[in-house]
């Protein structure tokens, strides 16, 4: 077991490294540099320029440029932002909690309504229901989220005035940001009601980007479930005189489980990375718009090392998933 | 069954005899996608919409790019001030939305099928030199491709549009790049699985050169969930073509493409939905659509997927 | 009044989010992040706001809602007959924010006011190098070859001496980049090497006081005490940054801000029409434009030029675009209250025959390509880029012009089109301190055709020596005679598709008061409060 993990990591190393090279080079790729956008339309200065890319250090030979990177990397050190000055590394914890709370929750609603959803589609195969879920997971799956994000918001926080339009909170609670997930900040702050608040902001774009996912999910489980109800030890189970329930829950739920763990650990990326579009829609100040951004301004630093983190972050999840997968099935561990 | 007269006319009859016990491979496969109503709905969306695509200049009613300037954001013809002669309406230049989403189901199909041919072939080819190199070469592939896969694709995407500069090849360009990984591991996959068989094993003993091996005798039986990956990754360019185009990033007006009309329309939403919601509604459809094509595909072809998601 | 209160609380509670428990708040719903707070790193609007017009001052301020010239923290000035020096006294008891991170020992003195421009001044001073890409204001308003030195002559007069008369210098020192700080604190942080947090944690002697900043969320300010105007009216001023002009709305129909910064023109009659809702609206110092690239081997005929002006259906573009009534059709490139407006200048009326026929003459082919460039997203000077870019396709293809529209994203758009790569450009201007001279040298002069950012890269002798000798002239009487003489140049050489001078708008809650919009776009907070 022990060197099944050893191997796994060590084949992490190539990958980072790739990462670092991948980022390292894309931004670069981009024409225009950090300097002409922050001045915009106004006049550069040729010998302003150069004087400015000197201070970035932009002026020294690429090789150099990236060996430079790595060997702050490796103490460390993420850089600062060239557009505003602050670490790299702040302003990731500062936004990265916002992403996670959207993608935790969307997870948690894709999760509960796609498991239920699978399960019993499964169990009443054939049936109305059945056809309903699948046909709706496709629908799901096939929805283009922004515009999915912008009919929500014109139907319920528009029309109806269900829900708030955009943001994480109403700013009139002013919470201070202890650990940046707003349901835990608001719990902390004696601000009334603000919790709620906060909650009611959380929920339609949790509903968006869960879409996705929730549909993958729900037909993962599905002929996962329909898969395992077959298997024998079901069978030994009902024979048993087991109730149905537990039966399905306690034996047939657990062992489906497995492939659906690892449909959510390919999932994640696109969760804390791909939430691009729904943090637009929502003002949602999280990551995938800071990147955007970053890299609208040329601000190298931040697209770099923002990219690399998000990087580590998924080739991490995925690589626990692997580990899990590993505990569970050990044929494949000893796979090579 | 049998038939004497095409026993006679065939010389070499053998081969002809199986296909007569048979039933031919394309009608067991229609037979198993037919079975599959979804993907026979899909089906017929599909032929509609490359119908509309093949003949646009003759099935839109007006000139796509046509601006009739005093008939600006006009409703759909079954809302109060909607006009017959724009059946769906107009957009915020009074052009025929009818005709833009016409028109701009050609960009659309044209960039998911582009798309997936150019991940397609090179995905495919790293597939097989990953799957019949084990030592070196396919590990420092599938180290890339796992590097790729860990870059989120929108991100990727948008920097490789920021590269090249927006438009329509660049687009295609870009979402190919993002939905390669899935080829090359599909394909190794697959390849790793076949390389075992006894066939292959037959075919190198009877002394097979490598490309033959590769792409004769290999290749072929993983066709299956290749296709059905292309069907896939076809609807899901359509829908990242939409995402660029609505970050901004799509093709350069004005073309009429599907997630472009959407954004540019946005900030009409409150006064004339229509020009929001219609083009939306036609991206999900035809990403429907083909995904219900998909799904028939895959239990048609490869009954041993039928359970993956 | 008592019946609008009872109406909120119930709708709160029916809204079911109960009540915050606090006071008077003013939320405003901005359109961005600003980059920091140190503002003379940056050049954007929204920084300026978020810093120079909130936690600042200078020494002299454009009065609310004009482009004229106030004291603020120079009480008064003197100008040398030769207009070479400026001698400021400063306003005596000004106090600098006490925060968290800083007690003020002293009032202002001279002592800030070198700090302030000895910084961006001066390559040996310790402070010179502490940002990341140097003072870009500073340098592209030409301040580092303008300024010969400054000097203290007490502890409350300062002198500016310059290399040449600039009449516009005086209005340049109200704009954000010669924003006074404190030279203690500037020190305290020197001395603690904690130089980054003048970027994020500012201090000023402006009306508010720096709270909290959470990027892409909010910026939190409270109001100064001692601030030399009097304290501000609202109990806590709040940006919500809110990208989006469509939520802006929407945040501020739902009572979320009571302030939302530049709506959608379309959106104005909407505003209008709503009880609950009222617009504050000028007409700003911009100027939307498409460029047409003198270099280029057709547009360099002033007669190709003409007929594009001749097909260009304007009324159609600039009222579809902004809405009718919301800007005014340009005719010059800088608005008709600015000094020097030349009332002579006229567009052409709309006659595609002239235009086709001019096109014969100077020998273009049916079907000539032209390129034009334009940014993806909208903007004040063009809400919609696209759009735009669409009709004026349109209306040339009438003609027999074909064109290629290519949208990019900004920072690409800026940089390709200063390389003159364009034969049009989509491009808008913000005039920043209301002197005519502030567009016609960055935007029209030979410098600007050099370094690129005259996109139609257009020098035309003539026109240079005007503007030129204008700028030397303090008498405004003879230079605004100069400038009428510059504008006709302009207006027989066609450099320009005149498009619009927008109105700038602002859409708050009916229960706002004292807020003033101004002309520069600036949103200063300090005399608003909500009722």
């Amino acid at each position: 077991m022990f060197s099944f993990i050893a191997r796994r990591l060590g084949l992490l190393i190539p990958s980072f490294f790739g990462i670092t090279l991948l980022t390292f080079a894309l931004i670069r790729l981009i024409p225009g540099d950090p300097v002409e956008v922050m001045m915009g339309e106004r006049r550069v200065d040729p010998e302003m320029h150069a004087q400015a890319m000197e201070r970035l250090g932009l002026n020294k030979p690429l090789a150099q440029q990236y060996l430079d990177y790595v060997g702050k990397l490796a103490q460390g050190d993420l850089g600062e932002s060239l557009r505003t000055r602050e670490s790299v590394w702040h302003e990731f914890l500062a936004l990265f909690p916002a992403t996670l709370e959207l993608a935790m929750a969307a997870l948690l609603f894709a999760g509960i309504v796609g498991l239920l959803a699978g399960v019993i589609a499964a169990l009443k195969r054939g049936s109305l229901f059945d056809h309903g879920v699948m046909g709706i997971s496709l629908a799901g799956y096939s929805m283009p989220i922004f515009w999915w994000g912008l009919i929500l918001i014109m139907f319920f926080s528009v029309g109806l005035g269900w829900t708030p339009v955009s943001g994480r909170i109403d700013l009139l609670y002013d919470i201070e940001p202890t650990t940046g997930f707003m349901l835990i900040d608001t719990l902390l702050s004696d601000e009334e009601g603000a919790f709620k608040d906060a909650l009611m902001h959380l929920i339609l774009p949790a509903i968006v980007l869960g879409t996705i996912p929730l549909a993958v999910i729900a037909r993962m489980t599905r002929s996962s479930m329909l898969e395992v109800l077959r298997e024998d030890y079901i069978r030994t189970a009902r024979a048993k005189g087991l109730s149905p329930a537990r039966v399905v829950f306690v034996h047939g739920l657990r062992n489906a489980l497995i492939p659906v763990l690892t449909v959510v650990g390919l999932q994640v990326g696109t969760l804390l990375g791909g939430a691009v579009l729904t943090e637009t829609i929502f003002s949602w100040p999280g990551i995938g718009k800071w990147l955007i951004e970053a890299i609208g301004a040329r601000d190298y630093p931040v697209v770099q090392n923002g990219i690399l983190l998000i990087a580590c972050l998924v080739i991490l999840v995925n690589f626990v998933v692997d580990i899990l997968y590993g505990l569970a099935n050990p044929r494949i561990r000893h796979q090579r | 069954m049998t038939n004497p007269l095409a026993k006679t006319a065939a010389v070499d009859a053998a081969p002809l005899d199986q296909s007569l016990l048979y039933p031919s491979p394309y009608k067991e496969f229609w037979h198993a996608f037919s079975r599959n109503k979804g993907a026979v709905a899909g089906l017929l969306f599909m032929c509609l919409i490359v119908f509309c695509a093949l003949f646009a200049p003759w099935v839109a009613p007006h000139n796509p790019s046509e601006q009739y300037r005093d008939f600006l954001l006009t409703p759909p013809v079954w809302l109060e001030g909607g006009q017959w002669q724009f059946l769906l309406g107009t957009d915020e230049l009074g052009r025929d939305l009818l005709s833009r989403l016409i028109q701009g189901s050609r960009l659309s199909l044209l960039i998911g099928l582009s798309s997936v041919m150019i991940s397609l072939i090179p995905g495919v080819l790293l597939g097989l030199l990953a799957g019949f190199f084990p030592r070196l070469l396919g590990p420092s592939i599938m180290r890339l491709m796992d590097v790729m896969l860990a870059l989120p694709s929108l991100l990727l995407a948008v920097a490789i549009v920021a590269i090249l500069g927006p438009g329509l090849i660049n687009t295609v360009i870009a979402i190919a790049i993002v939905s390669l990984p899935a080829y090359v591991r599909l394909t190794r996959a697959a390849v790793m699985g076949e390389l075992n068989r006894d066939y292959v094993t037959a075919a190198r003993l009877a002394g097979a050169r490598l490309p033959r091996l590769m792409f004769v005798t290999v290749l072929p039986n993983c066709m299956a969930p290749l296709i059905v990956q292309a069907t896939l990754s076809f609807s899901s360019a359509i829908l990242d073509a939409a995402a660029l185009g609505f970050l901004g990033l799509g093709v350069q007006p004005p073309t009429p493409e599907w997630g472009t009309m959407l954004a540019s329309a946005r900030d009409y939403i409150e006064r004339a939905w229509w020009v929001v919601s219609l083009p939306g509604l036609t991206i999900l459809l035809s990403v429907l659509a083909i995904n219900l094509m998909g799904d028939g595909l895959r239990d048609a072809l490869d009954p041993k997927l039928k359970n993956a998601a | 009044m008592k019946q609008s209160t009872l109406q909120a609380a119930l709708a709160a509670i029916l809204l079911s989010a109960a009540a915050p428990l606090m006071a008077k708040p003013l939320v405003v719903c901005t359109e961005a992040s600003p980059e920091g707070f140190d503002i003379v790193q940056y050049t954007t609007a929204v920084t300026a706001d978020a810093a120079a017009e909130t936690l600042f001052n200078r020494l002299v301020d454009f009065k609310p809602g004009t482009t004229e010239v106030q004291p603020a923290l120079a009480e008064r000035w003197e100008v040398s007959p030769d207009g070479l020096t400026y001698t400021f006294h400063l306003r005596s008891g000004v106090r600098f924010h006490t925060t968290d991170y800083f007690t003020p020992t002293r009032d202002l003195n001279a002592d800030d006011v070198l700090w302030s421009f000895q910084r961006q001044l001066d390559p040996a001073h310790p402070w010179h190098d502490k940002t990341s890409i140097g003072f870009p204001y500073f340098e592209s308003m030409g301040f580092q070859h303008l300024l010969k030195s400054v000097e203290k002559l007490d502890p409350h007069t300062v002198a500016f001496h310059l290399t040449r008369p600039e009449a516009p210098f005086l209005r340049d020192l109200a704009m954000a980049f010669t924003s006074i700080y404190s030279a203690e604190y500037a020190d305290q942080l020197l001395k603690a090497g904690t130089t980054a947090e003048l970027n994020s944690k500012p201090v000023g002697t402006g009306p508010f006081i720096f709270q909290r900043y959470n990027k892409d969320a909010q910026v939190r300010y409270r109001p100064n005490p001692d601030y030399f105007r009097g304290k501000p009216p609202s109990d806590a001023l709040i940006f919500a940054i809110t990208p989006d002009n469509n939520v802006r709305l929407q945040k501020l129909r739902a009572n979320e801000c009571q302030v939302a910064l530049y709506p959608k023109p379309d959106d104005i009659p909407g505003i209008k029409a709503d009880a609950r809702l009222k617009v504050a609206e000028m007409e700003a110092l911009t100027t939307g434009y498409i460029s047409l690239n003198t270099e280029h081997r057709y547009l360099s005929d002033v007669r190709v030029r003409r007929a594009i002006n001749l097909a260009f259906d304007r009324e159609h573009h600039v009222e579809q675009l902004f809405g009718k009534g919301n800007a005014l059709l340009a005719v010059t490139p800088y608005p008709p209250t600015l000094m020097g407006y030349n009332s002579q200048n006229r567009n052409p009326p709309r006659d595609l025959d002239q235009a086709r026929a001019l096109l014969k003459e100077a020998g273009v082919p049916e079907g000539t390509v032209l390129t034009l460039f334009t940014r993806n997203g909208g903007g004040p000077t063009n809400p919609n880029p696209r759009l735009s870019a669409e009709m004026l396709q349109a209306d040339l293809a009438q003609v027999g012009l074909k064109v290629d529209i290519r949208v990019m994203e900004w920072a690409e758009m800026l940089r390709r089109a200063k390389a003159g790569e364009a034969d049009m450009v989509s491009a808008g201007w913000a005039g920043d301190n209301g002197d005519p001279d502030n567009f016609l040298t960055p935007l029209l002069s030979c410098a600007a055709a050099k370094n690129g950012e005259n996109y139609a890269r257009w020098c035309n002798p003539r026109f240079q020596v005007l503007i030129d000798h204008a700028r030397e002239t303090a008498d405004p009487d003879q230079r605004a005679a100069l400038y009428v003489q510059a504008l006709a140049v302009y207006d027989e050489a066609k450099p320009w598709i005149n498009m619009a001078h927008p109105k700038v708008f602002t859409a708050l809650r009916e229960n706002v008061e004292g807020y003033v919009i101004n002309p520069m776009t600036n949103n200063n907070f300090a005399t608003t409060r909500v009722k």
